[in-house]
């Protein structure tokens, strides 16, 4: 027989006291907080660090996120000393000996962003608070990164920049938590811009489709203003929706428009069906103004491009690494190759971009966590600033103290016309040098605030 | 004026989709008074039976070409297809190059088979509960057919192009003693148009011509009186289930060259089919024909340049508008019958 009693009263004050401990936000219950805390959120206890790797695993980008999960576990089996050490026999900085991360072996915990900013924010926040990250990574899409890059600011947590080129996460919205090693919309039209004018030449009329959100904003202003600087003229841009999937609609008027060029502003599904309509209008073999009509993709994926199939043949584009860099553009790039073997020889086929640039952010942090000494937020930002480096494929590369930037060479590539195998997609035309890329950091606004460690 | 023949065209050939995933939900709500939300991913099987063949004809061989290296720099492995030893490279060619004409035979049996075991094996439990019900549990298989696919495909886009032989664009200015150039129109969309078109008519024949149709739209009309007649009706109208998934799985078939298949791709159509059969009445098959084309030419000219320029957003609401005036002057549609989801 139970003697307690249920009473109103009481459970009221059940409750409020539940209700109010529940209301407490769990950034101030959780790991966070925990008593052990050494001045920074997540400081790590015991002999472990744990990194939260939150990548799409479900949703469009699936793929891509898949690819990149698997180049974060390469990082992490490199860096606790397994595998051929890949690109860290490269890198220029030596401080990684393959035992982990200060003395710490690297451990990881996985979300999934379902590319939706508020799932990506979601699953990171568990990471943090529940999985003690003390770091997060990741991502496929801008609007993801800019809103994760948020959360981690506001929780003291270093964010490294997963595939994200909207001029905005190192722009209007960077932070100081916030670092990016993959190269943006800016770059991509500066780099293109010149090979477009050489190929096609300075009197041509573009039209643009741009998908209906800030990446494909940032991109067609980019490629705008560096196309019009050129000669060109921009006869008019239509915005997508980012449901859209279906493109002849859009297409079908391009031809009659007075325009010969073609940009399309997309990326994912909507870059191969706008291409894949594109071709089926017959933009590729058509005329216009007295010259062949061109189509132009500012940001090539290789394992989109492979979703366009033959599609892509002959169109340029512009990539932020490709795996046979090395083999084409030589020594300069090293890296490469030896991150495509670790790669191949673990998983049976070549990385995508996306892989590659996790997988030096994964290096770059660990790296700037080793050489500062500590985990703490502002110590690795601080490590990370205008700093130098070298053999992660891309050449000599700099983190830009002022945006936390990455600035490197850029590669302009042109869909191959008879490729060799399935991975053999895309053909380096050029890489444009890092000078050619760079911008002012204030022309894009935006407050890169200070260095927040948390607790 | 070459502006408003390419989108009448475009809408024609968004409609060819709209009208027959919409056909194969009316067929089902008509004859079940089942409301599908799995049907577009029925639409989904469709294309990816069209994927499946054509990795099913490319299994092939691997030989060691020594003189090519692959990405890590060992000898190439290439893979060649056992259709060529089989039949010699031109025709294993040929028939590798029409994979997806060939899916319809493929598709036909494996699409009748999948609505068949959805409506044995789930759907007719959900009969006599109510559409939210039905609605719920047909969305949750949707997604559970969607994820399975992404499981073995993958979530990338997969390319299946057309036959060489439909590649390129018909010069409709040409042909017709106007401007060349001016309007012309991709081969595939002018098929997939007239696929639309057969398979419609093969339906509409099929239940106006036939003892099999006559007998499911006397059902359709008082199911109970036929049933009273001796006539087993639930199995009749099991097989217009696999017939529905059947048409829907073709649409799917020939879909595929317009725009690579993914996973994600019945839920694009879903909404806007059910938007299709509301608008043209439901349970009304002709409405379901009908709304489709109207809507699809609605949604290309919204997506004039022009047209956005005047009314930014229209490109991305103009069914729903559509939808909302239609259903303010007609109720029940626009080829409606009284009585129908009216109790």
């Amino acid at each position: 027989m139970s003697n307690s009693k249920l009473t109103r009263r009481g459970l009221i004050k059940t409750g409020a006291v539940a209700g109010a401990g529940l209301a407490t936000p769990t950034l101030f219950t959780g790991n966070v907080w925990a008593a052990a805390h050494a001045g920074y959120t997540n400081a790590p206890q015991g002999d472990t660090v744990t990194l939260g790797f939150n990548v799409p695993q479900t949703g469009p980008y699936a793929d891509e996120g898949a690819d990149e999960l698997r180049a974060y576990q390469l990082a992490v089996e490199h860096l606790n000393g397994g595998g051929d050490g890949g690109m860290m026999q490269t890198f220029s900085s030596k401080v990684l000996d393959g035992t982990g991360i200060l003395g710490k072996k690297v451990e990881f915990v996985t979300g999934d962003t379902q590319t939706k900013p508020d799932a990506a924010r979601a699953s990171a926040r568990s990471m943090i608070e529940k999985d003690g990250a003390v770091m997060i990574t990741g991502g496929s899409s801008s609007g993801v990164a800019v809103a994760v890059q948020a959360l981690c600011q506001e929780a003291g947590i270093i964010f490294m920049a997963g595939l994200t080129h909207s001029n905005d996460t190192t722009g209007k919205d960077k932070k100081a938590n916030g670092f990016r090693h993959f190269f943006n919309s800016y770059m991509s039209g500066a780099a293109l811009a010149p090979i477009l004018a050489d190929r096609y030449g300075n009197d041509r009329k573009a039209y643009h489709l741009t998908a209906d959100y800030n990446w494909g904003y940032t991109t067609e202003e980019a490629v705008r203003t560096s196309t019009e600087a050129m000669g060109w003229e921009t006869v008019a841009a239509v915005k997508t929706p980012l449901a859209q999937t279906d493109f002849s609609s859009y297409v079908a008027p391009v031809l009659n428009s007075g325009a010969d060029v073609l940009v399309l502003n997309h990326y994912g599904g909507n870059m191969v069906n706008s291409l894949t309509s594109a071709v089926q209008f017959g933009l590729r073999a058509a005329e216009a103004n007295g010259k062949n009509f061109e189509i132009v993709v500012p940001l090539y994926s290789r394992l989109m491009a492979k979703g366009a199939g033959e599609n892509v043949a002959g169109i340029f584009g512009s990539t932020n690494w490709h795996w046979s860099l090395e083999n084409v553009a030589g020594a300069k790039y090293a890296g490469t190759n030896a991150f495509v073997k670790s790669f191949g020889e673990k998983y049976g086929f070549p990385p995508s971009q996306a892989a590659h640039t996790v997988y030096c952010q994964t290096l770059l942090y660990a790296d700037a966590a080793q050489r500062a000494g500590s985990f703490n937020p502002c110590a690795i930002a601080e490590a990370l600033e205008d700093y130098s480096f070298d053999g992660l494929g891309n050449g000599p590369t700099m983190y830009r103290g002022a945006d936390h930037q990455c600035f490197k060479d850029v590669l302009v590539v042109k869909g191959k016309e008879n490729p060799d195998n399935e991975f053999d997609l895309l053909e380096i035309v050029d890489v444009t040098p890092t000078e050619q890329v760079s911008y002012d950091p204030a022309i894009f606004g935006g407050e890169l605030g200070s260095c927040n460690p948390g607790a | 004026m070459d502006q408003i023949i390419l989108q009448i065209l475009n809408g024609l050939d968004k409609g060819s989709a709209y009208a027959l995933i919409a056909l194969g939900l009316t067929l089902i709500f008509g004859t079940l008074g089942v409301v599908n939300f799995a049907h577009g991913a029925l639409f989904m099987l469709g294309a990816f039976c069209t994927v499946t063949l054509s990795r099913l004809l490319g299994i092939s061989r691997t030989v060691i070409d020594e003189t090519r290296t692959d990405f890590l720099g060992n000898p190439l492995k290439v893979e060649i297809p056992y259709l060529y030893d089989w039949f010699g490279e031109a025709t294993g060619a040929a028939i590798i190059d029409w994979a997806v004409p060939l899916s319809i035979i493929f598709a036909i049996p494996i699409m009748i088979s999948i609505g068949v075991i959805m409506e044995r094996g789930l759907i007719k439990h959900f009969y006599n509960r109510p559409h939210a019900d039905q609605i719920l549990v047909t969305f949750g298989l949707a997604i559970v057919l969607q994820e399975i696919i992404k499981y073995y495909f993958g979530a990338n886009q997969i390319p299946a192009p057309a036959p060489e032989a439909f590649t390129g664009s018909f010069d409709f200015g040409a042909a017709f003693g106007a401007k060349a150039g001016a309007i012309i129109y991709p081969y595939w969309r002018i098929v997939y148009f007239c696929f639309a078109m057969i398979l419609i008519g093969a339906v509409f024949a099929f239940l106006r011509f036939t003892t099999f149709g006559m007998v499911v739209r006397a059902g359709m009309a008082d199911r109970e009186t036929v049933g009273l007649l001796g006539i087993n009706i639930d199995r009749r109208f099991t097989i217009m289930f696999g017939i529905a998934a059947a048409v829907a799985g073709l649409a799917g078939v020939m879909y595929t060259p317009i725009n690579s298949p993914n996973y994600h791709m019945g839920m694009d159509f879903l909404v806007i089919s059910f938007v299709v059969v509301v608008v043209g009445g439901m349970g009304s098959l002709p409405g379901a024909v009908l709304a489709g084309f109207v809507l699809g030419i609605l949604e290309s000219f919204a997506s004039m340049r022009e047209v956005i320029e005047f009314l930014p957003g229209i490109n991305q609401v103009v069914i729903y508008l559509a939808a909302i005036i239609i259903l303010l002057t007609r109720p029940r549609g626009l080829m409606g019958r009284k009585g129908v989801m009216e109790d």
